[in-house]
């Protein structure tokens, strides 16, 4: 079955958990003894309306200050398709939580309180979607019983937020509108009754027709060698699997590739997953291959197509977003992981910091702090062979590790 | 020879972090307990490295309040995989005084298992520990990364995460520690038996239907065996039941059923209307109950 990732952004109060508890219970996915323990819950707070955001707020924290305040997942079926939300937070100081969600997802719900209408963390939640390359993204105007559902306050709201993408650099990205209450049920998953005048789908029947072929962002074939397969039982003597998750494109036996970094060109000779063998993979699949020729290849080499070669370079600019408490300066030495291969990057220059919220405002800066993006240069002690990451969603983004805590300290998306 | 291959998205994904942790780790291990969700885990790290053997050995906690039928299937799947399989008992550390047996109406060795398996884990130093948890089926495990960093007691810290992005694991650690890593973390109940049933993999005959003896309480079925307590005006009676997970007899409820064959199975939970943790006793304890045996080390 298919699965499909969907990140939500809101801020504190704009009812995101909410939404996220109406879809799974519309969805008939909350089971008695979930709705139970909401019912018990709500109960004690006084609230005459099921509280929903209590399915999903975790930790004992959260529970506490009544906010989310980590990366959660959200599971829930249709006949149609799985889904997984990735349920992140919306406050400023979390934008690296956001970042984090949105990198695995393919879809992106931003929600906006229709009392308040497009603020600067609206702004914030649709420059990290655009940062990321979220190419499907839902703009759902929420809380419209606050509002009288008024087809003029929506309108208003799409305006401004279409005032918003006419800023961005990314044409591919498809944008919809939604007015909903989340909190009574409204264009969720059933169509209102209370706003006749709008006449697209409800959130859950667009994620429904999504066209999950169409929404990934297409590049070029890259196949990471991840681990080599060496049986030397009697039957596979000579075996040699390069096991790998393919990117971006097909890889298909007959293929002329080229292994990097040794340069060597060979052919694919066979296909597998499990004990079969196929002729054809398409990206995402985990399989293994082997090569006609008797080459050396490794973890950490990349199999390439002949005509469609990568950026083989040691040293290039790219966007980081910040995620650790150290701050990032100029000279610091990091383990940098691009995919599954490893080197060591040496941070030369840190360009400016980049406001998330579409000012265009670049400010010199010396250091990076956590929650910051900016532009950065590295020099690495060996090449990496990259796209840039608008081009290659996977094969142009990397993560920085601190060498002395091993913590995944940042996340750059290459120019 | 086939033409395509066609992927189940979520089968790659496990695939892809078993790879990782082999290439990553120096001695990792696959938590095993005959349940449902490490009999998938061992279906897929075969996939992972065909046609070479699994590189880890497995490791049951055994917590000797296991269902029998169980360990049975434990041994003859290690036996016909031609896997290595080490056993630790919880009965051990009891002996050995490193733990105190529970005792009262609610007694379990649920909890004593995580002294046994961080002893384990020192005892033959491994850096990673593969388990079959999801994160649908509990709240604190909603928050679950891939690869998990214990700290040098075992111990969860969930506020202070790595951040995991796109598909890139960090498993870089310092010694002492080691990682709990979940290749099925994004899988739910129904992906698991929908798996079985279209892997056609055997599970322990616990899993369908059967006549078993059992006695009711706080509205949940329990299991009659010498290692449950029971009162004396607790009743019991012969019922049909299957159990949805497959944990020690004392924390394990049976629900009401007649799905005899894994096709039934997964009608059935497809149209339940009871979450699978709802039948285990161990998280009844309080709201908190899951995070607070996670934060100590927990599986």
């Amino acid at each position: 079955m298919e699965v499909l990732k969907i990140a939500t952004a809101g801020s504190v109060d704009d009812g995101k958990s909410t939404l996220i508890g109406r879809l799974l219970y519309d969805t008939k996915s909350l089971t008695d003894d979930k709705l139970e323990a909401i019912e018990k819950s709500s109960k004690k707070k006084g609230y005459d309306y099921l509280d929903f955001s209590l399915a999903t707020d975790g930790l004992v924290a959260e529970r506490e200050q009544g906010i989310t305040i980590d990366v959660a997942h959200i599971y829930f079926s249709t006949k149609t398709r799985s889904y997984i939300i990735a349920d992140t937070p919306g406050h400023v100081e979390y934008t690296r939580n956001m970042v984090t969600g949105a990198s695995t997802s393919q879809v992106a719900i931003i929600l906006i309180d229709a009392r308040h209408g497009v603020i600067e963390q609206t702004y914030r939640h649709f420059f990290i979607n655009n940062l990321l390359r979220i190419k499907s993204v839902i703009v759902a105007v929420n809380k419209m019983d606050l509002v009288n559902f008024s087809e003029e306050r929506y309108n208003e709201i799409k305006a401004d937020f279409e005032k918003l993408v006419e800023k961005s650099d990314y044409e591919d990205q498809n944008i919809t509108y939604i007015p909903v209450s989340a909190l009574k049920g409204d264009n969720v998953v059933e169509k209102s009754d209370a706003m006749p005048w709008f006449g697209g789908q409800t959130l859950l029947e667009y994620l429904e027709k999504l066209d999950t072929v169409n929404i990934y962002n297409r590049g070029r074939m890259r196949f990471p060698v991840q681990y080599v397969i060496r049986p030397k039982t009697e039957e596979f003597h000579d075996f040699r699997g390069y096991a790998g998750k393919v990117y971006g494109g097909d890889i298909n036996v007959g293929d002329e590739v080229m292994v990097l970094p040794s340069e060597t060109r060979t052919k694919v000779k066979e296909i597998y997953f499990n004990d079969k063998k196929y002729q054809s993979a398409a990206r995402r699949s985990s399989i293994s291959i082997t090569l006609e020729n008797n080459v050396n290849v490794s973890r950490g080499d990349m199999i390439v197509k002949v005509n469609e070669l990568p950026r083989i370079e040691k040293a290039f600019t790219a966007k980081v977003c910040w995620m650790c408490s150290k701050p990032l300066v100029a000279g610091s030495k990091y383990v940098l992981q691009h995919g599954v291969n490893k080197v060591l990057a040496k941070v030369s220059e840190i360009h400016h910091k980049i406001e998330t919220d579409f000012s265009g405002v670049d400010t010199l800066v010396s250091s990076l702090q956590i929650n910051d993006i900016a532009a950065v240069s590295f020099q690495l002690n060996k090449p990496i062979f990259f796209d840039a990451f608008k081009e290659h969603r996977t094969n142009g983004a990397f993560i920085l590790i601190d060498p002395q805590t091993n913590n995944t300290s940042g996340v750059g998306f290459i120019e | 020879m086939t033409e395509k291959l066609l992927i189940n998205a979520l089968e790659n994904e496990a695939i892809y972090i078993f790879r990782e942790v082999a290439a990553q780790f120096e001695k990792p291990v696959l938590l095993f307990s005959g349940g449902k969700d490490s009999i998938t885990l061992v279906r897929l790290a075969q996939k992972a490295f065909y046609p070479a053997k699994i590189p880890f050995p497995l490791m049951h906690i055994d917590t000797g309040h296991n269902f029998p039928e169980t360990i049975e299937f434990r041994d003859k799947l290690v036996a016909e995989l031609g896997l290595e399989l080490i056993v630790r008992n919880v009965q051990d550390s009891i002996d050995q005084g490193k733990v105190k047996e529970e005792s009262g109406r609610y007694s379990s060795r649920n909890v004593l298992q995580t002294t046994t398996l961080l002893d384990a884990i020192e005892e033959f130093k491994f850096d990673a520990c593969i388990g079959g948890a999801r994160r649908d089926e509990e709240k604190a495990r909603a928050k679950e990364r891939i690869f998990s960093v214990r700290d040098d007691f075992g111990q969860w810290d969930e506020k202070n995460q790595r951040p995991e992005l796109f598909d890139m694991l960090n498993g870089q650690i310092q010694l002492g520690q080691n990682v709990r890593v979940f290749p099925i973390s994004n899988w739910t109940e129904l992906d698991v038996w929908t798996y079985i049933e279209n892997e056609d993999l055997e599970i322990p005959s616990i899993y369908f239907a059967h006549k078993r003896d059992i006695f009711m309480r706080d509205g949940l079925i329990w299991s009659a065996s010498e290692h449950v307590f029971k009162d004396d005006e607790e009743e019991v009676e012969e019922r049909m039941v299957r159990f949805r997970t497959v944990g020690d007899m004392s924390c394990t409820a049976a629900v009401d059923s007649y799905a005899a064959t894994i096709r039934e199975v997964v009608a059935e939970i497809r149209d339940s209307s009871i979450s699978e943790r709802g039948a285990r006793i161990d998280d009844k304890r309080s709201e908190a109950a899951m995070e607070k045996r996670k934060q100590q080390g927990y599986f």
